[in-house]
């Protein structure tokens, strides 16, 4: 048996991931995979503000009037994403404006108020900080792996640097302009998804199955 | 006039909030199983999204911006960096008020959005419409254009999903792909289909 702390630190990284198996903080995750860049830092962001946000409630969470518990959850994690905006804009004004409104968007990531309301409400300090970096890191190398394959095959380049030297430049590479696209970012994650699915088999979904019973039911009735 | 078409042609289908930037995801993946709970989800996006962007945009305009309280003497006083938590604030607090006209005067409507209308809140396209407002300079009549015009083009390709995903109950595919995986590939497909539409200019 493991340490409660490696194991809510470790757990979120593929067996509950956020983004493959929980289907949570989509949005920002396919928005900003364009360069390997943009999703570094993207993470970077999350983790941090995800990482303070799980701490801080989990801090007063005994003080926390059930009814009010929301927008006091809300109200934290957006003080949070305003410093972490104002942070980017100030020292990476040219990052900040690549990523436009995805930072501030943070604040209705379903990751930060869904670890907030379903591990920080019920746990101690500590554990609660290994989740928020646990899941944070879930969530970043999900970004970083569709970012990387997104520049390296849009534009043969990683970081700025030539991997693939590209024919315009004399070399043999074809750059995919489809990987540019917004479309690509979900074959990725949904070619990701069945790799993880097919390797953890016990993560497959029996949905579908269910859903087929429920209307042979119906249509008995 | 012909500007302000333009502008609900391009915030609804060259610039789907859902297709192209990906906002509201997580609700766009989790209830679109069914063509009713799609279209009630729409329909509320579309409403709450119809009202927030141009109340957003007043709140921004002659509290916020940089210079906006000049009316009041403070000329020289950039509330900016509190967008975020005020755009949150009225969207939540519009949620409500939209619950509770529907639940006055639609109670039929008001029954159907059921569970999704509060939901609404923390969808990301609401938020992202109005920090795409703020981003892009929108004055208040462009707005209320962009705040119908993107919510409808929500609409819309929720009920793309939703239909795509009724059919494909009835289809073999392969195990580990079952479910979300498969989803995420339609709306890849979905999403290069709207790709086409772009540079659609009138």
């Amino acid at each position: 048996m493991k340490h409660p702390m490696i194991r809510a630190f470790i757990n979120p990284l593929i067996g509950e991931n956020p983004i493959t198996l929980q289907v949570l903080g989509i949005c920002s995750a396919l928005a900003v995979t364009k360069t390997l860049a943009t999703a570094l830092i993207m993470s970077a962001a999350v983790i941090c503000v995800l990482t303070l946000a799980n701490g801080s409630i989990s801090l007063i969470r005994n003080h926390m009037p059930k009814n009010v518990r929301l927008i006091i959850q809300i109200t934290i994690i957006s003080s949070l994403v305003i410093v972490a905006d104002q942070m980017l804009k100030a020292y990476a004004y040219g990052m900040s404006k690549q990523l436009s409104v995805f930072v501030g968007l943070i604040v209705t990531n379903c990751i930060i108020l869904g670890r907030a309301e379903s591990f920080a409400m019920k746990n101690p300090v500590r554990l609660s900080v290994m989740d928020g970096l646990g899941n944070g890191l879930g969530y970043a190398w999900i970004l970083v792996v569709v970012g990387s394959v997104r520049e390296v095959l849009g534009t043969g380049k990683l970081l700025g640097a030539t991997v693939l030297r590209t024919s315009a430049d004399g070399g043999w590479f074809e750059p995919a302009a489809l990987m540019l696209l917004p479309p690509s970012a979900f074959f990725i994650i949904g070619l990701l998804i069945w790799i993880i699915r097919s390797l953890k088999p016990a993560q497959a979904e029996s949905e579908e199955f269910h859903a087929q019973l429920s209307i042979e039911g119906e249509d008995k009735r | 006039m012909t500007e302000y078409l333009n502008l609900f042609l391009k915030a609804a289908f060259v610039e789907n909030l859902a297709l192209s930037f990906f906002l509201g995801m997580c609700m766009f993946l989790a209830v679109s199983k069914r063509i009713e709970t799609a279209l009630g989800l729409g329909l509320a996006v579309l409403a709450v999204q119809t009202v927030t962007v141009p109340v957003n945009n007043l709140i921004h305009g002659f509290l916020l911006k940089d210079g906006a309280l000049s009316w009041a003497g403070l000329g020289d006083l950039d509330l900016g960096f509190l967008s975020l938590i005020s755009f949150i604030g009225v969207i939540a607090a519009m949620v409500q008020i939209v619950e509770m006209v529907l639940e006055r005067y639609l109670p039929a409507l008001h029954q159907g959005l059921g569970i999704y209308l509060p939901l609404v809140t923390v969808n990301c396209a609401i938020l992202g419409g109005s920090l795409f407002m703020v981003e892009r300079h929108y004055g208040f009549a462009e707005s209320v254009v962009y705040g119908v015009g993107s919510g409808f083009g929500w609409l819309v390709a929720i009920l793309a999903l939703a239909g795509v995903r009724e059919k494909l109950k009835y289809s073999d595919i392969p195990r580990g792909l079952q479910g979300m995986g498969i989803t995420f590939i339609i709306v890849g497909l979905i999403s290069l289909g709207f790709l086409g539409l772009s540079g659609v200019h009138l």
